[in-house]
C-alpha cells in the first residue's frame, strides 16, 4: 500500500508527459512536415481539375457502363454516410466471404455471367480472377493489366476508338512493381476513365 | 510461383539485415551506452527525470517494477476509457462521432492497453467510430506505451539472468523513457514521413465528399452520386501501430485500405516495421546477456517457424480454390500480367506474395494489422495465421512480450530435457527450480486457457451464431480466430465476424487483459527470483542452449503445447472446411 501511494502520483505525471510527447508533439511534427513537403498526398490525393474534385486517385469508384473500364467488385455501402443535405454518400467494405464456400461460388458465377455478356469478343476466354472478386478494402483502385486487357475490345467499340489508342491510355496509368520486384503491376481504373472522358490529360 | 518465392525471400532478407544492427542499437540504449542520437536526446531524457524528480539510479525489486507496470497500465486504461466514452464532447471531432457504448469502450480500451489492437469497431463508421482526438491522444499513445511496457519487462528479465545475487531489476521510469525516446520515436518519425510521401493522409480536415464519375443506381432505383473520402492524422498512427506490434488500423479495413497502405513501397515499410523490433530484440538479448549464441539460437527457432508458416500460406493462396476457378471460367493462374490465385479479399497492388508474407508476419508478431482479409483466405491459408497466434505469439511475437514468452518456453524446454536425462535444469547459468517452473507454466499456458475457455463459452451461446458471416466449419473458424487473436494479444480478425455485442466485447476484453498481464507478472516474478541466484559454472552436466539440438527441442515444445491444446478445435474448423472443399 505504501509503495502504491508513492508510485501513483508520480506515475500519473509520467503518463501525461508521455501522452503529450507521443500523442501531441509527434503527430503534430509529422503533420507539419507533411504539409510542407507532401500537401496533396497528406490530404487524400484528391484529383482536382479546374476547381472540381473528381475523387481520390487512391479510392475506387464503381463503373458498370460499357464505355468505362471496370474495377474490382465493390460491396457498396450506401446506408452509413450522408452529407448535411441528407444525400447518400457511397463507401465500400470487404466481403469477408470464404473462397471455399458455396455462397461466394454462386456470387462469382453471377459475375462471370454478367462479364461474359458485356464482353462478347472474349467468348471462351477465362476471366482474370481480380475482375470477379472483391478486394481487401472494397476500395481497391486498381486492377491487374490482364483484367484491363480483357476489357479492351468492349471499351474500344463503345467509344469508337482503336484498341491501340485505348491501350496507350491504360499504359499511361499502369504502375510497375517497386524496383521491378515488390508488389504487383496494376492499372488505376478511375484515372483511366477520367482520361477516356478527356478530363485527365 | 517464382515471383512469390523471390518476394518472400527478399522480405525475409531485408528484415534480418535491418534487425541485426537495430538489435545492437537497442542493447546499447538500454545499457545507457552512448549512441549516435545521444547528443540530441540525452538532454530531453534527463530533463524528464529532473522534471519528475525521478531518481534514475533507483534499482527496483521485481515487486516494485511490477507495481509500476500495473499502475502505469491502469492509468492508461482510465484515460483511454474516458476518451472512448466521452469523445462526443472532446475536441478534434469533425465528424461529430458520439461516445462508444460501455462494452465497446471497455473492449477498445482493453485491446489497446494490452498491445492487442483488436477492433470491434471501424474508426470511420459513425456507429462506434473514433474521433481524431481519441485516435491521436488515446490509441496512438497506447500504441507507444504498451509496446514500451513489453520491452521494459523483457529488459527486467534480461537483468535477472545477468545479475548475480542482487535484488534490483532496473528502473521502470528510465527504461520506459529510453524506449520511447531513443527507439520508438525516431523509427516512427522517419516511417511516418515516408508513408505520407506514398499517399497516406496526415491532416485534421473533415472527411471529403466528391461526385462519382459514374452515378450508381441501387436496386431500389435510388441514384447515388457522391462518395465519402475519410481523412485524419493517419500516417503518424500507422507508423507506430506497425513498429510497436500493435496493429490497430486507422480505418476499418486496416492496411488493406488504399489510404493506409497505398503502394508496394509503403507496404514494404509497414511490413518490415511490424517484425523489426521483435527480430532485433533477439539479437539485443544475446548481446546484453553477453552470449550472442543464445540470442541467435532463439532467433533461429523463431525464424524457422516463420519461414515454414509463410511457405504454407503462400502456396495455398496461390493455388486458390475450385470455387474461384469455376471450372475454368475464371483465370486464377499466375502470370506476368496478373497475380492470380485467391484474390478474394486481396488488393491488386499486393497480389499473393505480398499479402501472404504480411499474413504470416503479422500473426507471427503479435501485430494483427492486415493488408488482406484473412476471413477470405483458403482454409489452410487461414489456419496458419490462426495457429501462429495460438502458439502464444512466441514466433517473434509482440515487442518484448514475444521474446519473454519464448524464454518461458525455453525454461520449460530445459526443464523437460533435464527430466529426461536426470540433470538439474539450468538456463543461461541460472538454476531453474520449482518457483521458476511454476511461473514459466503460467507464461506458456495463459494463451491456451484464454482461447479455449473464451471460444468454448462463446460457442455455447446461441446468440454467437448471429455474429457469423459464413456458415458451417468456416463459422467456427471465425469464432476460434477471434479468441485466438485476443488470446495471443494479436488483434487481427476474420473480419466478417461481428464482434460488437455485449458478450463478445466483454469476454474478448477479459481474455486480452488476462493473457497480457498474467504472463507479464509471472515473467517479472521469474526475473526477481533469478536475480538473487548465484551463477552456476558451465560443466559437462550443462545442457547447451545454443546448439541445433536445443533449437529443435524448443521448436518441438512450442509446437507440442500448441498442437495438444488446439488440434481438436482446428479439426472442426479450418481442417474440416479444407476436406469439404476438396471432397
Amino acid at each position: 500500500m505504501k509503495t502504491l501511494k508513492a508510485v501513483v502520483p508520480r506515475m500519473l505525471v509520467f503518463f501525461i508527459l508521455l501522452m503529450v510527447i507521443t500523442g501531441l508533439v509527434y503527430p503534430l511534427v509529422v503533420t507539419g512536415i507533411s504539409k510542407v513537403f507532401f500537401n496533396d498526398k497528406a490530404t487524400g490525393s484528391i484529383i482536382e481539375i479546374d476547381g472540381k474534385k473528381y475523387g481520390s486517385s487512391l479510392l475506387a469508384q464503381e463503373f458498370t457502363s460499357d464505355d468505362y473500364l471496370w474495377g474490382r467488385i465493390m460491396n457498396l455501402d450506401t446506408g452509413t454516410y450522408q452529407n448535411e443535405e441528407g444525400e447518400t454518400l457511397a463507401y465500400s467494405w470487404a466481403s469477408n466471404k470464404t473462397p471455399a464456400g458455396e455462397e461466394l461460388e454462386s456470387m462469382i458465377a453471377e459475375r462471370v455471367e454478367k462479364i461474359r455478356r458485356a464482353n462478347p469478343d472474349r467468348e471462351g476466354e477465362a476471366i482474370p480472377v481480380d475482375l470477379v472478386t472483391s478486394s481487401g478494402s472494397g476500395l481497391d483502385p486498381h486492377i491487374s493489366p490482364a483484367a484491363a486487357e480483357y476489357q479492351i475490345p468492349r471499351i474500344a467499340k463503345a467509344r469508337g476508338i482503336t484498341e491501340d489508342e485505348l491501350r496507350a491510355v491504360i499504359d499511361r496509368y499502369t504502375d510497375g512493381k517497386f524496383l521491378g520486384i515488390f508488389g504487383e503491376k496494376r492499372v488505376n481504373v478511375l484515372e483511366v476513365n477520367l482520361a477516356l472522358d478527356g478530363i485527365l490529360k | 510461383m517464382s515471383n512469390v518465392v523471390i518476394q518472400c525471400v527478399l522480405y525475409l532478407v531485408i528484415l534480418v539485415a535491418l534487425g541485426i544492427p537495430l538489435g545492437k542499437y537497442m542493447g546499447k540504449v538500454m545499457n545507457g551506452e552512448k549512441v549516435f542520437l545521444s547528443k540530441v536526446l540525452s538532454p530531453v531524457e534527463h530533463g524528464i527525470y529532473k522534471l519528475l524528480h525521478i531518481d534514475k539510479d533507483e534499482d527496483m525489486t521485481w515487486k516494485k517494477y511490477a507495481v509500476c507496470t500495473v499502475v502505469f497500465s491502469v492509468i492508461g486504461f482510465i484515460f483511454l476509457l474516458v476518451m472512448c466514452l466521452g469523445q462526443g464532447i472532446l475536441p478534434l471531432n469533425p465528424e461529430k462521432f458520439g461516445g462508444q457504448s460501455w462494452h465497446l469502450a471497455f473492449n477498445t480500451t482493453s485491446s489497446f492497453v494490452t498491445n492487442t489492437n483488436w477492433q470491434a469497431y471501424s474508426a470511420e463508421n459513425p456507429s462506434g467510430g473514433l474521433s481524431y482526438f481519441t485516435q491521436m491522444l488515446g490509441l496512438n499513445v497506447q500504441n507507444f506505451v504498451s509496446a514500451a511496457t513489453g520491452i521494459a519487462v523483457l529488459f527486467a528479465l534480461i537483468r535477472g539472468f545477468l545479475r548475480v545475487k542482487k535484488k534490483g531489476l532496473g528502473n521502470f521510469y528510465t527504461d520506459m523513457t529510453k524506449i520511447v525516446l531513443y527507439i520508438l520515436l525516431p523509427i516512427c518519425l522517419i516511417s511516418a514521413v515516408v508513408l505520407v510521401s506514398q499517399g497516406v493522409p496526415q491532416t485534421f480536415r473533415e472527411y471529403e465528399e466528391v461526385d462519382l464519375l459514374e452515378p450508381v443506381t441501387l436496386e431500389d432505383g435510388t441514384v447515388v452520386t457522391k462518395e465519402v473520402i475519410p481523412l485524419g492524422p493517419a500516417a503518424s498512427q500507422i507508423a507506430i501501430k506497425q513498429a510497436g506490434t500493435n496493429g490497430g488500423g486507422f480505418w476499418g479495413v486496416n492496411s488493406a485500405h488504399p489510404f493506409e497502405n497505398p503502394t508496394p513501397l509503403s507496404n514494404m515499410f509497414e511490413m518490415i516495421l511490424l517484425l523489426l523490433i521483435p527480430v532485433g530484440l533477439c539479437f539485443t538479448f544475446g548481446r546484453n546477456i553477453k552470449d550472442m549464441r543464445q540470442g541467435r539460437a532463439i532467433f533461429i527457432a523463431m525464424f524457422l517457424m516463420l519461414v515454414v508458416a509463410l511457405g504454407i500460406v503462400a502456396f495455398n493462396e496461390q493455388a486458390g480454390t475450385p470455387k474461384l476457378a469455376q471450372n475454368g471460367a475464371v483465370d486464377i493462374a499466375a502470370g506476368a500480367d496478373q497475380a492470380g490465385g485467391n484474390m478474394e479479399g486481396k488488393e491488386t497492388r499486393f497480389g499473393i506474395a505480398t499479402s501472404s508474407a504480411w499474413a504470416a508476419f503479422t500473426t507471427a508478431a503479435s501485430n494483427g494489422s492486415v493488408n488482406s482479409m484473412h476471413d477470405s483466405y483458403t482454409p489452410i491459408g487461414g489456419m496458419i495465421p490462426m495457429l501462429l497466434m495460438m502458439l502464444g505469439e512466441v514466433v517473434f511475437g509482440g515487442t518484448g512480450c514475444g521474446l519473454y514468452g519464448m524464454i518461458g518456453f525455453a525454461i520449460l524446454t530445459v526443464f523437460i530435457a533435464g527430466l529426461m536425462v536426470g540433470r538439474t535444469p539450468e538456463y543461461l547459468g541460472k538454476k531453474i527450480e520449482p518457483f521458476e517452473m511454476k511461473m514459466a507454466v503460467l507464461v506458456c499456458l495463459a494463451t491456451p486457457i484464454g482461447i479455449l475457455i473464451g471460444s468454448g463459452l462463446a460457442c455455447l451461446l446461441p446468440a454467437t451464431a448471429d455474429s457469423l458471416n459464413n456458415p458451417g466449419a468456416h463459422g467456427l473458424s471465425e469464432v476460434l480466430y477471434a479468441y485466438s487473436s485476443a488470446g495471443g494479444n494479436n488483434g487481427s480478425a476474420f473480419a466478417g465476424f461481428n464482434a460488437n455485442t455485449p458478450f463478445l466485447n466483454v469476454s474478448i476484453g477479459l481474455v486480452m487483459l488476462f493473457v497480457r498481464f498474467l504472463p507479464m507478472l509471472a515473467t517479472l516474478a521469474i526475473a526477481g527470483s533469478l536475480v538473487q541466484k548465484k551463477k552456476v559454472a558451465v560443466s559437462a552436466g550443462t545442457l547447451p542452449t545454443h546448439n541445433a539440438m536445443f533449437i529443435f527441442l524448443l521448436v518441438f515444445i512450442v509446437l507440442l503445447v500448441g498442437a495438444l491444446s488446439f488440434f481438436p478445435a482446428l479439426a472442426l474448423g479450418p481442417i474440416a472446411e479444407f476436406f469439404q472443399m476438396i471432397a
